[in-house]
């Protein structure tokens, strides 16, 4: 059962596999450059390609309102949104996971104000790396598509929230052929969502009373249980896709990872520039790998670890940063490797915040660097 | 269709605001949200905004809803039910249930609903969802110890308008009129009304008509708060009675753009036979008490009630 390959863009690719998906509520506010997701979604629901609520919330503090609540009444519900509109939800975004609520949103990273910005920098999602939700980086719109799907199967089962990212205009808005997988296929990987807890006069239960200080914790421990099982969940996801269509992508990837002298870690659209700088510095005969972190939240730290054991370096590229201590993968890399007796030594760059462009060539550089010097404890600044 | 209520003697027996809250003696807003409950019946969904009505309602395990409830956030309970009514909307559609479409209730105070709780309500009044949006009028953030809100009216004490020699009439600016702005530039709302604890019957028939609506429906209700005003708890009811015999609150719908004032006191008492009976107004002096008087005549007018005591 062969699908449909079209040219289109990240960001409506990603309007294909909610397609495929079903949502039955999808709340929409527009924002740059998210939006031509749910304008295709809107195109979908006009022409009768898709029967789902669409809500046009009036923030996107609504619009994730709405979704809580109607994923909360039992059914599958999606949104997208970026930068800014993300900040404005950082409060709902809490209280979804709080809630147990499986929805899927898309972010598309955006640079956040101020200075104001419409370029790929991933701070926005990374920020709300602490919020409950599972994250996903994607580097393409076939990526984002499928990895909608597996999103759902994971959020549903677990049920938390999950994000799945991708970066603005080089990937949101970069023309690709992409596989549709055939409905059928994506019926048969995503059942319908049926939750047995749901606002219904039928079963009489209600949601978010006040708890003392053992309910909290309690609570909160569960919610980490709930992240803990999203690993495996995520895993087994994806190799259920991998089954039924064909492709998946590990909740890391490990490129050219034989016997290297040094290993590349990073996230989204810079994945694919790396690969290039690896095929290139490898045909010079530097033995490079490359570390593709998929799966953010939760983060991946045994598969993380072993992938680095024995390895001599690892270079951290982040389209990213934060103030007072760095990049966010480098972080938690560090974090991640620490204590390892025969882990990497862990250099970080800040390359591409803002959007700069960071072809192969100054990834080649940055490797070269790190082979020749000792690691630096603070993020080194590389436009 | 809920049938209108011949008298209170004829009101359904059943409950569903039932014991297990911690509201304190003479609670308005919660003698009200019995009421409600009472009229909606049990095919019901209740949110509930933070407030007094959110928190001094939900020890975890000992809710007083015999109906489904569930928490919003201050700022966002038209949002909320929205989320709520699509999803029933989107599954009775695809036959995804059997159920007959609930009652979806928010129950908001005036801070979530005139203040900062504004944005989302008149966004859900504008995409014509079927919910009934309730704001209970305690005129002050109550839940936090009696703050100023948009509702207070003048010269009311609160912690954040407290009297004092640089400023003797506490609270300085005149009430926000929520159901005013709420019945003006929403071409999707189906029935909105004013209402008050002190007349139950009205209430109750007021609730069954904003939920038969079905379409956004709002109803204000007054709802006297005997710790935030400084009044005694036996006074609620007639402290409510008096709020409209004063001409500070009036009593009136608009079904279908049809507008009918539902109450005419037979005299209008002056503002004073009110506001004595209330701590929050004690350090009032007969100038801030001549400016109540214009603004209950102002709103008396607007009502189309004749006013009769003048003010100075």
């Amino acid at each position: 059962m062969s699908g449909e390959r079209i040219l289109v863009n990240g960001n409506h690719a990603a309007a294909y596999g909610v397609r495929l998906a079903r949502p039955m509520v999808v709340p929409v506010y527009p924002i740059t450059p998210q939006t031509p997701i749910v304008e295709k979604i809107s195109e979908f629901q006009a022409e009768g390609q898709m029967e789902v609520e669409l809500v046009t919330a009036e923030s996107e503090h609504s619009a994730m309102s709405a979704c809580i609540t109607a994923s909360l009444t039992g059914v599958r519900v999606f949104t997208a949104t970026a930068s800014q509109g993300l900040m404005l939800m950082h409060e709902m975004l809490h209280y979804a996971s709080g809630a147990r609520a499986p929805i899927v949103m898309v972010n598309v990273n955006r640079t956040i104000g101020s200075p104001w910005g419409f370029w790929p920098d991933q701070t926005d999602s990374l920020a709300q790396r602490d919020t409950g939700w599972i994250q996903y980086y994607c580097e393409s719109g076939q990526e984002s598509l499928d990895t909608i799907l597996q999103a759902f199967r994971v959020a549903e089962k677990v049920l938390l929230p999950a994000m799945v990212v991708h970066e603005a205009f080089y990937v949101s808005h970069s023309l690709e052929v992409v596989e549709v997988p055939a409905q059928e296929l994506a019926d048969q990987f995503l059942p319908p969502f049926t939750p047995p807890h749901r606002l219904d006069p039928e079963i009489k239960e209600s949601w978010g009373n006040t708890v003392n200080q053992d309910m909290f914790y309690r609570h909160r421990k569960t919610l980490g249980e709930a992240m803990d099982n999203a690993l495996a969940a995520a895993k087994e996801a994806d190799a259920d896709y991998r089954a039924l269509v064909g492709r998946g992508y590990g909740i890391i990837e490990e490129y050219r990872c034989d016997n290297p002298e040094i290993i590349i870690a990073t996230m989204g659209s810079m994945t694919g520039t790396a690969r290039e700088a690896v095929d290139e510095l490898r045909a010079e005969g530097l033995a490079v790998g490359l570390l593709k972190v998929k799966l953010f939240r939760p983060f991946p730290l045994k598969d993380v670890r072993r992938a680095l054991t024995g390895v001599p370096k690892v270079v951290v590229l982040d389209r990213n940063f934060a103030p007072g201590t760095g990049g966010f993968l480098h972080q938690e890399m560090k974090a991640a490797l620490y204590g390892m007796s025969d882990g990497p030594e862990v250099h970080g760059y800040l390359a591409g915040v803002g959007g700069t462009n960071i072809p192969p060539a100054k990834i080649k550089d940055m490797v070269r660097e790190a082979l020749a010097e000792k690691a630096a404890a603070e993020p080194v600044w590389k436009g | 269709m809920l049938e209108e209520i011949k008298s209170l003697r004829k009101a359904p027996e059943e409950e569903y605001y039932v014991p297990g809250h911690r509201t304190c003696a003479g609670c308005g807003p919660a003698l009200q949200y019995r009421l409600v409950a009472k009229a909606a019946g049990p095919n019901t969904i209740f949110l509930g905004p933070t407030g007094c009505m959110y928190v001094a309602n939900t020890s975890y395990g000992c809710g007083p809803w015999a109906v489904p409830w569930i928490h919003a956030q201050i700022t966002n309970g038209g949002a909320v039910a929205s989320g709520i009514e699509a999803a029933y909307k989107a599954m009775i559609r695809k036959h995804k249930t059997d159920a007959e479409f609930p009652n979806i209730i928010v129950m908001a105070g005036d801070g979530g609903s005139a203040d900062i709780g504004l944005q989302a309500l008149s966004a859900a009044f504008y995409r014509g969802h079927n919910i009934l949006f309730i704001a209970y009028d305690n005129e002050s953030y109550a839940n936090t110890g009696i703050q100023t809100s948009p509702t207070t009216p003048y010269g009311a004490w609160t912690t954040f308008s407290p009297a004092g020699p640089v400023i003797p009439e506490g609270k300085k600016l005149m009430p926000k009129d929520l159901p005013k702005m709420m019945a003006h530039g929403h071409p999707e709302l189906k029935y909105l009304a004013t209402a008050s604890l002190a007349y139950p019957l009205d209430l109750m028939n007021k609730v069954r008509r904003g939920l038969n609506a079905q379409g956004p429906s709002f109803l204000y209700v007054h709802a006297p708060c005997p710790k935030g005003w400084s009044f005694p708890a036996d006074k609620t009811v007639e402290m409510g009675k008096l709020a409209v015999e004063t001409g500070m609150f009036q009593l009136y719908e608009l079904n279908e753009g049809q507008y009918k004032l539902t109450y005419q006191p037979k005299e209008i008492k002056p503002v004073e036979e009110y506001i004595k009976l209330q701590g929050r107004f004690s350090h009032l002096q007969p100038e801030h008490i001549q400016k109540l008087q214009q603004f209950a005549n102002g709103r008396l007018k607007e009502v189309g009630i004749e006013v009769s005591v003048p003010a100075q």
